[in-house]
């Protein structure tokens, strides 16, 4: 394309390079504008060959313009400046030698032609991008339009499909939309439904914070809650539910809607309750079982001030019986038609009857005047239980024992309070059944010693809680200590001192006698043998321990006891073992060989508290025993001045039969002198009492046999 | 209750876009009155900003062209508004046909636009998506078709970075495209910047003001954080410069003032 320097081809580049530094400001073209100079040559071209031609055609000047706008020359300054420049330099530098005039009317035509060209190019693209553009909003409308209707048409299938209910209403509670689920539930037409509102479904049941979470709600101040609600159905049955409420809002954030989600419970509620019920009531009488009574009690227990409550605590007297006789069918017929009878009873608010278990009910009373009632209560309770039983075709007369506590709420525990029942219903029965006691904190004192004191013992041993005192043995024909009874203690950490009568029947009954009689042997025997060394002088002092008919009977008695002795080196004349006369009553060889054994090893047998049994003199003979100790009963009438001449005679007579049969007389409980006097001068041959000593510690033992010694 | 993903925004053509605004400023017609309300509105405050949008785009021919040159053929250009005239599949593909390029932009508009202009093109392609989820990009069914991520890729990020704001995180969107390209990958990039428009500081904000309120804030960034974008990449001579100074190929003493607003760079993964 290049020409030769100022030939035509090299004036027509001039004109395009003078246009296109004329316009190229005015375009927004990324062209360069060399580049965008190239891209004006054609159009140069064109102009000059109009000018040129042998016949004029302005549509070139037409096309130019056209071409001015595919160039991306769109502002009108564009084409301003083309037609300066058209109007300045295209015959200047695109002209011939010839007819001036001529040229510059052919580039004024030109230029007319050139600004309609880009005038209508313009247009055409206007119009086309305008045209394209919308088509664009309109496509992307279109695609947002598919897209919202898939997710709409999701959201749809989900909202319908929905295994829970789904309701949404207007902020009045006008219902606008339930899918399929919660027209289930409701049971109702999805029509029907829509004519509700939601301030209908106000239920008795409801929660008391349900009505004003949905007032916060629809006022916008919360977005969403979350309730246990009851519904009515139209069928009158109850609809329960789990029902989530949230506000809707529209893009504003204004309160606009709101949506429910509910999930029906009926089912699990109704089980729940079942179960509840099965967990709470006994299965064979239907009342209420243990743990629903405790929690009852609780409840009254933890009442509020000027509450109180009442307890009956019943045991029907000889149920076992029935049960071993007649069957436990039968038995629990019974307990059916008690529980009948107990039910009746109670059927005041704050009234309960529960089975604790077996054949033992309870009865509940609460409220302010409880002191009344539960006398009432009881009253009724035996008079229902008064009428026969008719099981199997046999009347059958119900008795039972019932321990009342009536008090105020809030001072003691359930646990204590059972207890408290359950004693009194104890004396009850040990008063013979048949009747209702009341609680008396006294007697119960002693049945919660008693209690404690057995399930202490055990551990009582293990913890050395256990002491021995002794009481010394005076020979009554000299005065001198020849020994002593040891007799044990009991330190408890509680209670303090115990005797023995308060806990060794504690301790027959649960079998401790034996290791418990077994420590006293062995300490006693230790100790006997301590004096011995320390007083040999004052001649040998005798230590007498007592048995318990528990121990006489245990296989290990006589092998102990020569172990005892070895182990301690005491000789076995030094031991003397004491045994309550009725422990031998009616004994048999077999009970009595341990003893003779003994006897022959040379331990002395002492019978203890002789005369208050049946005793059978005849039967002394046949008894390994070497020394009768005469019942306190006995000295106890020798206190009075002048003694009975009566009891004087009777003892007299024991001693000299004693005597005969080769038997030393101790007597216990001398309290005076005059007594030990008279003691003496009846032939008894040792005495102990408060006379000469009360029981004390080993060394008062020592010091008392030193003093006589001294003497 | 949040919009689920899977639910399209919808489109309001009541509210300006800031590509339609770009196309005016071109001296196009594809654009509403609420479009050109908005530019001329920027335009008082700035009467220069269709020659610093010509001077983007006359750089990113030239950085088109200099990756063709690099042996590049395949294309990601991020932010591609309305595709009017002299875009990115043009240039490239007449420097090399064959040339692949992937359109991206979030502009419903400009995305059906871009849909109908590329129509019958096989090499090149618009996706839907947001510079703000690079993950919605790499894992587009046309950058899958268009692009093979083993080969470099010159990243266009051209007068689009200035519109995330620091709470979108466009470091760590650079970050992520730029993990994605294999090594010899270009990233081409421009950013507005207070530094270098020949105007005081408020009277361009009264620009930037108008980008705020049409819900498109114009984030302006200082030359250092501009350069922050070019971490992990190697700076392509003459590095971050003006725009009309980036391997310019004529001289630069004709360009307009407003052409000098703001940053261009090309920075190559090692």
């Amino acid at each position: 394309m290049t020409g030769t320097p100022d030939g035509p081809e090299d004036r027509l580049r001039r004109f395009a390079t003078i246009w296109s530094r004329a316009i190229f400001p005015v375009t927004a073209t990324s062209l360069t504008r060399p580049e965008f100079e190239q891209q004006l040559l054609p159009l140069a071209r064109r102009l000059r060959d109009a000018l040129r031609a042998r016949t004029f055609d302005a549509a070139a000047g037409k096309a130019v313009g056209a071409g001015l706008v595919d160039t991306h020359c769109t502002e009108p300054e564009a084409l301003s400046r083309t037609l300066d420049v058209v109007d300045a330099y295209l015959v200047l530098y695109c002209g011939t030698e010839g007819a001036q005039e001529e040229q510059r009317v052919r580039s004024a035509r030109l230029q007319h032609a050139a600004a309609a060209g880009f005038a209508q190019a313009l247009r055409e693209r206007t119009l086309t991008e305008q045209e394209a553009i919308y088509r664009a909003a309109l496509d992307a409308r279109a695609a947002v339009a598919a897209a919202l209707h898939n997710s709409e048409a999701r959201f749809r299938a989900v909202f319908q499909e929905a295994a829970i209910g789904v309701g949404i209403a207007d902020l009045d509670g006008s219902i606008l939309e339930v899918n399929d689920a919660l027209i289930r539930m409701f049971g109702i037409s999805g029509q029907t439904m829509r004519g509700y509102n939601v301030m209908d479904w106000h239920h008795p049941e409801d929660a008391p914070q349900v009505w004003r979470l949905y007032d916060e709600l629809v006022r916008g101040e919360r977005d969403h809650y979350r309730v246990e609600k009851p519904f009515s159905r139209p069928d009158g049955t109850v609809l329960w539910t789990n029902l989530t409420v949230s506000l809707l809002r529209d893009a504003e954030g204004r309160p606009e809607y709101q949506l429910a989600l509910m999930e029906d419970t009926t089912e699990r509620r109704l089980l729940n309750l079942r179960l509840r019920y099965e967990a709470t009531h006994d299965a064979l009488t239907g009342l209420p079982n243990r743990t629903l009574f405790f929690e009852r009690l609780e409840k009254a227990l933890s009442a509020g001030e000027g509450q109180r409550f009442g307890l009956c605590y019943l045991d029907l007297d000889g149920f076992k019986t029935i049960n071993d006789s007649l069957g436990h069918a039968a038995g629990d017929r019974l307990l059916v038609e008690v529980a009948d009878r107990l039910g009746s009873c109670a059927t005041a608010p704050g009234e309960m009857v529960a089975r604790l278990g077996g054949d033992e009910f309870v009865a509940l009373t609460t409220g302010p005047d409880t002191q009344a009632e539960v006398e009432e209560l009881a009253a009724r309770i035996m008079n229902a239980l008064a009428a026969p039983i008719r099981v199997d075709g046999r009347e059958l007369t119900v008795r039972g024992s019932m321990g009342v506590v009536e008090g105020p709420a809030g001072e003691r525990g359930s646990a204590e309070v059972l207890r408290s029942a359950d004693i009194t219903m104890y004396r009850a029965k040990a008063a013979g059944g048949n009747r209702y006691e009341t609680a008396d904190a006294e007697a119960e004192a002693l049945a919660i010693t008693r209690h404690g004191l057995t399930t202490a013992l055990p551990s009582a041993l293990d913890r050395g809680e256990f002491f021995i005192e002794y009481q010394p043995l005076v020979h009554l024909g000299d005065g001198s200590v020849r020994g002593a009874e040891a007799l044990v203690r009991w330190l408890h950490p509680q209670h303090g001192v115990l005797g023995p009568d308060r806990f060794i029947p504690l301790a027959e009954h649960t079998g401790l006698i034996v290791p418990l009689g077994r420590w006293v042997l062995e300490q006693s025997v230790k100790q006997a043998r301590r004096w011995q060394e320390r007083h040999d002088d004052a001649g040998p002092l005798r230590i007498n321990v007592n048995l318990s008919p528990c121990q006489l009977t245990h296989p290990g008695l006589v092998s102990d006891t020569v172990a005892i002795l070895q182990a301690a080196g005491l000789a076995a004349n030094a031991l003397c073992l004491e045994v309550t006369e009725s422990a031998l009553i009616g004994a048999d060889d077999d009970l009595l060989k341990p003893l003779r054994r003994l006897a022959e090893m040379g331990v002395d047998i002492a019978l203890d508290d002789f005369g208050t049994g049946y005793s059978n003199l005849a039967n002394l003979r046949r008894l390994p025993v070497s020394v009768l100790k005469l019942d306190r009963s006995f000295t106890q009438s020798m206190q009075r001045f002048p003694a009975d001449p009566v009891d004087l005679k009777i003892v007299e007579g024991i001693v000299a039969l004693a005597h005969s049969l080769n038997l030393t007389v101790t007597v216990e409980g001398v309290e005076t002198g005059a007594q030990a006097e008279q003691l003496r001068i009846l032939g008894c041959d040792t005495a102990q009492g408060w006379y000469y000593a009360r029981p004390g510690p080993p060394d008062r033992l020592h010091e008392l046999a030193l003093v006589d010694a001294a003497s | 209750m949040e919009r689920p993903a899977w639910a399209p925004q919808g489109i309001d053509i009541t509210v300006p876009s800031v590509s339609r605004i770009y196309d005016y400023y071109l001296g196009g017609s594809h654009n509403f009155e609420v479009d050109r309300e908005a530019a001329r509105k920027a335009m008082e405050f700035m009467p220069g900003l269709p020659k610093i949008m010509q001077a983007n785009r006359a750089f990113m021919r030239r950085a088109v062209r200099y990756a063709v040159e690099q042996g590049i053929t395949q294309f990601l250009d991020i932010g591609s508004g309305i595709p009017t005239f002299g875009n990115v599949h043009e240039v490239a593909q007449n420097a090399c046909p064959g040339a692949r390029v992937v359109y991206v932009d979030h502009d419903p508009v400009a995305v059906a636009h871009s849909r109908a202009v590329l129509e019958g093109n096989e090499n090149a392609g618009i996706v839907a998506a947001d510079l703000r989820k690079p993950r919605d990009i790499l894992g587009s069914s046309e950058v899958e078709r268009l692009l093979d991520l083993e080969r470099p890729v010159a990243l266009l990020l051209v007068a689009v970075l200035h519109f995330l704001e620091d709470a979108d995180e466009p470091y760590r969107a650079v970050a992520e495209l730029r993990d994605a390209l294999a090594p010899g990958s270009l990233l081409v990039a421009t950013h507005a910047s207070y530094e270098g428009i020949p105007l005081r500081p408020e009277q361009a904000g009264g620009a930037v003001g108008v980008y705020k309120d049409i819900r498109n804030p114009l984030i302006m960034r200082s030359r250092d954080e501009i350069a922050r974008f070019f971490e992990g990449f190697d700076m392509v001579k003459p590095g971050l410069v003006d725009m009309p100074l980036w391997r310019p190929d004529t001289s630069p003493e004709d360009e307009d003032p407003y052409a000098f607003s703001g940053f261009a760079g090309v920075g190559r993964i090692a």
